[in-house]
């Protein structure tokens, strides 16, 4: 990824940053928002994700708003909330000044991210059903949120009801059936019987949904710990 | 800090000189008391004899003794008056002129144009050190003062700054006329100062290396044995810190956590070396920490340093910091009860801090987990009092009519984080059934919680969703107290049995006992 500005031919022999470098090596620097900008157009069309880049505008725009442009914004919540469950959205958020925040469309995804929160998948799906503009513009806007949808399942079911499930990925009929398919040769999903309520999925096991895999780290110690009694 | 006598100077005013700020005293900047001149003499000698232990107690002592005997509301004499006691040298100036500003903005309420020559003095003093000619040994104390303090002022003059409603039009246009690139304290300035303090000392490789045993600097307290300078690599360590603060200071904060991944906290480090950057490091840390729904890591954190300050304030008694350390003290149990109340992992919490915290806040945390409106104002109360002192980094807004900002910042934060207290209202329900329950039905704790079964599945996920974070590397850590599954429509809960830390307690008497054993064996050879 270059800088965004036409190298002329002599420097094309240097080492070009890429926006990460950048960002690591020199964010307090207003020069790089044009770049920084790009990353996140880059992000959209590749479906690659950098949050500490995109904080890092998010702060070049906290310190010198008349260059905010609200579409990048907007934009980088869309990738935030693709993010979940991690926190992104939120710390987004804390860097965008309310007057901002309360436009439309970002009063639209503050929504979309409180359905989110608190597990509302239903009024979620209903919600981006009539904000397509918004949601559509960012491929793998689905797929994220259902894999965050299953990812909450994982943790709370051993065993969950199909139309549970179905309501949460919101994908219903033969769609689903395929989509369980895949799940069951892949990621070690079964399928059970219910009694006389429909199917039933059994999730993987881990330590969330298993208290019996929890690890006991309460009482280990570091080797380093150990190694300081000895002469 | 709190006059109102912001009187401004007129643009023609020489540098460095200070008008008389109206409280009738007469001050004149060009009057030298002799024990002013025997301290900067001595100060000066000291230092350029890199005789740190001296340095110290000059800096901590002398210099608040003479402030508080001949300086209690006047500035100290100006530089001008006192360079040709310590030979005209240019850094001791700098020097002085920092401790100079540093009582200004504590005793008095700097103006306008003083704002703006104590950044031109940072700004020079900074370039002194970054081109790495400075010889010096200096306390860790002082060297920490200056960063703190410079983020310090950085903050007021964002929060002076805001505040356009009552500024004259002389302080109007002097502002306008600091307003191009490299105006004073703009928040580029700031940062890049505090960073290439990072870079050039190359500090966090030194910590690195420190680590396989390849570089001293923790086991010397970051002082140079060798003859070299300890100054640019503590200013650079302190730099760690501010980062982290400055970035709280802005909302930021994971960037401010990533800044501070140098510094191992549950170490000792150079950064407990000064209590002053300990309790500012663990402030921020927790606050941050908070702020990102890690709610355990902030629990730990804060109990420790609570601990440490209850064990250790007596020694603090007569020192400068002492009323800061007691406010950060206060300000820490009041994000204590708030984490507590929010993810209450009471086992986490030492019985010393948990008494103390009952004391302050048992009531309140009762009224905060019943998530009624009350509940919220306590929530509100409880932040506004405890948060850092947000700042709205971009330039003045000069559009008529001129309004106060200042507030903007830490509005906007509190509005969040208690936003994020309401998702979480219907929680402390669950819990309660929880403790009650090991195994219960969706539509029985659907019909005891007056809601329906879909209702009650979110609920319940976002229970699971709120009580495990997730870091940067997108690993998943519990953080609840109680914990539960859900097999089609039966929720099972989990026992949670409390464990012996055996490991630590065998690990300390280990070595006591030997400790013992060797203090045995020395009084039989005498």
């Amino acid at each position: 990824m270059g800088r965004g500005r036409e190298t002329p031919k002599s420097q094309q022999q240097q080492v070009s940053y890429t926006v990460e470098q950048l960002v690591a090596v020199n964010p307090y620097n207003p020069d790089i928002l044009p770049d920084l900008e790009n990353y996140v157009n880059e992000q959209v069309s590749l479906q690659t994700y950098s949050l500490d880049a995109n904080l890092c505008l998010l702060r070049l725009y906290q310190f010198e708003p008349d260059r905010m442009s609200t579409q990048i914004v907007a934009r980088i919540l869309v990738k935030a909330l693709m993010a979940m469950p991690a926190p992104d959205f939120s710390l987004c958020l804390f860097l965008i000044p309310e007057r901002v925040q309360m436009e439309e469309q970002f009063k639209t995804l503050i929504v979309l991210s409180h359905y989110l929160e608190t597990g509302r998948f239903r009024q979620f799906w209903d919600e981006a059903a009539k904000s397509r503009h918004i949601v559509e513009a960012v491929p793998g806007f689905e797929q994220a949120i259902q894999a965050f949808a299953i990812h909450v399942l994982t943790l709370t079911y051993q065993k969950v009801p199909r139309t549970v499930l179905a309501e949460a990925i919101n994908i219903e009929g033969l769609s689903l059936d395929k989509f369980l398919e895949h799940h069951v040769a892949n990621s070690g999903w079964i399928l059970e019987k219910g009694h006389g309520k429909g199917q039933l999925i059994i999730l993987p096991r881990n330590e969330f949904n298993h208290p019996e895999l929890k690890k006991n780290a309460a009482d280990s110690i570091p080797l380093e710990h150990v190694t300081r009694i000895f002469p | 800090m709190a006059g109102n006598y912001e009187y401004e100077d007129g643009p023609t005013t020489e540098g460095g000189a200070v008008n008389d700020n109206g409280n009738g005293t007469g001050y004149d900047p060009n009057f030298v008391p002799d024990s002013v001149k025997s301290f900067v003499a001595h100060l000066y000698r000291h230092i350029r004899e890199k005789n740190v232990y001296e340095i110290h107690q000059m800096y901590e002592s002398s210099f608040q003794t003479l402030s508080e005997r001949l300086f209690k509301d006047t500035p100290w004499p100006s530089v001008e008056a006192v360079s040709h006691y310590v030979d005209n040298d240019h850094v001791f100036c700098l020097l002085y002129r920092e401790m100079w500003f540093r009582h200004l903005y504590a005793r008095l309420s700097p103006t306008l144009r003083q704002r703006i020559d104590s950044w031109d003095n940072y700004c020079s003093l900074f370039q002194v050190v970054l081109h790495g000619v400075v010889n010096m040994q200096l306390p860790n104390q002082w060297l920490w003062d200056m960063v703190d303090e410079f983020v310090y002022q950085f903050q007021s003059f964002c929060q002076y700054r805001a505040k356009m409603k009552s500024k004259s039009e002389l302080e109007i246009s002097l502002l306008k006329q600091f307003d191009q690139a490299n105006y004073a304290w703009n928040v580029y300035g700031v940062l890049n100062f505090l960073q290439a303090l990072v870079e050039k000392s190359a500090i966090i490789q030194i910590l690195e290396q420190e680590k396989e045993g390849l570089e001293q600097f923790t086991a010397t307290d970051g002082y140079d044995y060798s003859g070299g300078s300890n100054v640019l690599k503590v200013l650079g360590y302190f730099s760690i810190v501010g980062l982290l603060r400055v970035h709280c200071l802005l909302g930021d904060y994971q960037t401010g956590l990533k800044c501070l991944l140098p510094i191992d906290i549950t170490q000792q480090g150079v950064y407990t070396s000064v209590i002053g950057s300990h309790i500012t490091t663990i402030y921020h840390y927790g606050f941050a920490n908070l702020m990102m729904r890690r709610y355990v890591d902030a629990i730990r954190e804060f109990n420790k340093m609570l601990l440490y300050i209850y064990k250790t304030k007596q020694y603090h008694q007569k020192s400068p910091q002492y009323e800061q350390i007691l406010k950060k003290n206060e300000q820490m149990y009041a994000l204590l009860a708030i984490s507590l109340s929010l993810c209450p992992q009471v086992k986490l919490v030492e019985e010393t801090v948990n008494s103390q915290l009952r004391e302050k806040y048992g009531e309140k945390m009762i009224r905060m987990q019943r998530y009624d409106d009350e509940a919220f104002a306590i929530y509100d109360e409880l932040f506004s009092y405890a948060c850092p002192k947000f700042i709205t980094p971009s330039a003045s807004s000069f559009d008529e009519p001129l309004v106060n900002y200042n507030q903007d910042a830490y509005r906007l934060q509190l509005k969040l984080f208690l936003y994020e207290v309401k998702q979480q209202q219907l929680l402390s329900g669950v819990r309660t059934f929880m403790k009650v329950y090991s195994t219960i039905s969706l539509s029985k704790l659907a019909n005891y919680m007056e809601v329906d079964e879909p209702t009650l599945r979110t609920i319940l996920m976002t229970y699971k969703h709120k009580t495990h974070s997730v870091d940067f590397e997108g690993k998943v850590t519990s953080n609840a107290d109680v914990d539960f599954y859900i097999d089609d429509d039966m929720i099972h809960v989990s026992e949670s049995k409390p464990v012996k830390q055996y490991g630590d307690y065998f690990l300390r008497q280990i070595v006591k006992l030997e400790g013992v054993i060797n203090d045995m064996d020395r009084v039989k050879l005498e």
